[in-house]
């Protein structure tokens, strides 16, 4: 609606108008932990973006590796004298800290992607599933109960036994057994707002049904699902850690932070806790900092939490 | 408030104006049918059976060009459900709604959008009737720019132009309804009905939700409005003074039948219907102060589950057994006066039962 604000020098000097989203954003940032959470976060997805500038190693280039480097010691020196693993290595000699922030980085795609695809699969379906109604809604439901009924790790695993191993096939199973979670919410706030009297308004104006849903019923129903996506990211991130531990992830050339958990596990024992241990913790402040932000989410979006 | 309500200005209307509605025979039932597991129990014997309202139930109304008929009933009544039917928002089950003497239902794409745009409704929660997420200009200006009735180089002249007519500052066309009180977002409402160049408002308790102050400006609106556009309106309300104060025309619903209809001042003097009289005489009045209400005995039937005979005969204090069996005809008791009761027929009542 660019027209709307070709008129309005008059009022040009009239104070901010307060929008939604201006009072979202203040009334997030007025928790510590939250803000705080939100911070770790961003650094984390920074370094996951800016990795192949920042980190000392390139993990994936095996030119760049020396496997008498293997296992060393966090804060020992490589055989060159040239760098300093201040993580350790693992048992090729990668450069522990390089790999994990590679490692992040194939962690924040496949959780991200996935949880954004599912949401829009999902979303799509409640949203007709509401309006719809009727038998078009019984079969999507009864479909989302089927789905939810299911263990989700069994359902992942059993689709990567299916279609093998790979970044693509990792994010295809998430969806499939993420889409459900989407699904349910949306149709739950679509069926609320869909009764309210500015979608019959907006009948009455006869504008079409396509318009109504994603201008008038769709984002009024957002809150819900941010807050269901920013959980789903952490889930879809912890999902894929257990698929690649288990050895149906992701491929060994490309580790994620779960693959580089599972490579260090056998040393655990033996006293080399760091190839598990270190990536293990960036995993954990990963999910905790997302699910933070999306508990918080859930408390200001909620309006019957409203002071 | 009475005091502050400008009087209705009569003009062109009565029996020889263009017929504008006919609502010929329209019913509105709402089933909840039973599941998988309630089908098996009731071939088992269980009790179970599908649950029929009727909300609306063969009701007949014309409304002509220039009319504001007020629609009056208890919550439940099927009186939202009927103007629902007649905005085009909802579908009948049976029956047709003919605006201008045609069936809008028959029509498609262009025509059945110029169809519809012709009646519009102003709602009762003027908080959820409005888009929370959409500034105002927005709500008022989306429609007429999808239908071409104004210009993307127009549009803030128009939008401007329509909340000037309804009483609202354009300065304000950037704020979110909820920056609004009540009254101003009821105008927002008004505006953005008026904004498609409708020829007929339903109003469905419009100001049921506003102070009483702001009620009477609201209601001044309206008439003015009325006078400037030669609107017509179906006032439904439960407010018997705005309905007196405003409408050449009362129709009375019960349990989703039409019970009795008549120009207002007939039905203020001389109701027919004991329904009617009953309501009339629940109506709070200045001059009536230590006057103990006479209020109609009992609670509105169940409609899922309405008494047989006349809906009415559990709560009439005239009942008597034909009351109780059969279903009495909506019949004309006076000229342009039509009741639904089984005592116009008792010889000794001369139309008139109290």
């Amino acid at each position: 609606m660019s027209a709307t604000t070709a008129g309005d020098a008059p009022v040009a000097k009239a104070p901010r108008v307060e929008t939604p989203f201006r009072r979202f954003v203040s009334e997030f940032f007025e928790s510590k932990i939250a803000t705080g959470a939100l911070v770790v976060f961003s650094v984390i997805v920074l370094v996951a973006i800016f990795a192949p500038l920042i980190s000392p190693q390139n993990p994936y280039d095996l030119a760049q590796l020396d496997i008498m480097d293997g296992r060393l010691e966090p804060g020992s020196r490589n055989g060159a004298d040239t760098m300093t693993y201040w993580l350790g290595t693992d048992d090729q000699g990668r450069d522990m800290l390089s790999g994990i922030m590679y490692g992040l980085r194939i962690s924040l795609i496949v959780g991200a992607g996935s949880a954004i695809a599912a949401a829009l699969v999902g979303a799509s379906l409640g949203m007709l599933a509401a309006y719809a109604g009727g038998r078009t809604d019984t079969v999507i439901m009864r479909l989302v109960d089927l789905q939810l009924s299911f263990p989700t790790i069994l359902s992942a695993l059993m689709i990567l036994a299916f279609l093998g191993k790979g970044i693509m096939n990792v994010v295809l199973a998430l969806i499939v057994v993420e889409w459900a979670y989407y699904a349910r919410t949306v149709r739950g706030t679509a069926l609320v707002e869909r009764r309210r009297e500015y979608i019959e308004a907006a009948q009455c104006l006869a504008l079409p049904t396509r318009r109504i849903i994603f201008r008038h019923l769709l984002p009024n129903c957002m809150p819900p699902l941010i807050v269901v996506g920013t959980i789903q990211i952490a889930r879809a991130i912890a999902l894929e850690a257990t698929l690649s531990f288990l050895g149906l992830g992701v491929p060994i050339t490309e580790p994620s932070l779960g693959l580089l958990i599972a490579n260090g596990y056998e040393y655990m024992l033996s006293g080399k806790y760091w190839i598990s241990f270190y990536p293990g913790i960036a995993l954990l402040v990963t999910i905790v900092s997302i699910n933070l932000v999306g508990d918080h989410l859930r408390d200001v979006l909620n309006p019957r939490l409203k002071k | 408030m009475s005091a502050t309500v400008e009087a209705p200005v009569a003009f062109a209307r009565g029996a020889d104006a263009e017929k504008l509605i006919e609502v010929v025979g329209v019913s509105r039932r709402f089933a909840k049918r039973l599941d998988f597991a309630g089908k098996i129990a009731a071939k088992l014997g269980a009790p179970l059976r599908d649950e029929v309202v009727h909300a609306v139930d063969k009701v007949d109304l014309t409304i002509r060009r220039g009319e504001v008929v007020g629609l009056v009933g208890e919550s439940g009544c099927g009186k939202s459900t009927l103007g629902r039917m007649v905005a085009g928002i909802m579908p009948p089950s049976d029956g047709a709604i003919l605006w201008k003497g045609q069936d809008r239902t028959g029509l498609h794409g262009k025509e059945a959008r110029a169809a519809m745009l012709q009646a519009q409704m102003i709602f009762q929660d003027p908080m959820s009737s409005l888009n929370p997420r959409l500034k105002v200009a927005e709500i008022i200006g989306e429609a007429p720019l999808f239908h071409g009735l104004t210009t993307r180089a127009g549009f803030s002249a128009y939008v401007d132009e329509q909340m000037r007519r309804a009483g609202l500052d354009p300065a304000f066309k950037a704020r979110y309804p909820h920056q609004f009180s009540g009254g101003q977002r009821q105008r927002i409402g008004i505006a953005r009905a008026l904004a498609v160049q409708p020829e007929f408002l339903v109003c469905d308790e419009s100001v049921a939700a506003l102070d009483v102050s702001i009620q009477a400006q609201v209601l001044n609106l309206f008439m003015r409005l009325r006078q400037e556009l030669n609107l017509t309106y179906l006032f439904i309300s439960h407010d018997l003074g705005v309905v007196e104060h405003l409408s050449d025309r009362v129709v009375i619903m019960y349990l989703g039948r039409v019970v009795e209809e008549a120009p207002t001042e007939t039905v203020f003097a001389r109701a027919n219907h004991p329904y009617t009289q009953s309501l009339l005489s629940a109506v709070p009045k200045i001059e009536a102060r230590k006057k103990a209400f006479a209020t109609v005995k009992g609670e509105i039937p169940s409609p899922l589950n309405p008494p047989a005979g006349c809906h009415f005969h559990p709560r009439c204090p005239h009942a008597f057994d034909r009351c109780r069996v059969e279903i009495p005809a909506l019949q004309e008791v006076a000229p342009g006066h039509r009741s639904r009761c089984h005592l116009n027929d008792l010889p000794n009542h001369g139309g008139q039962p109290v």
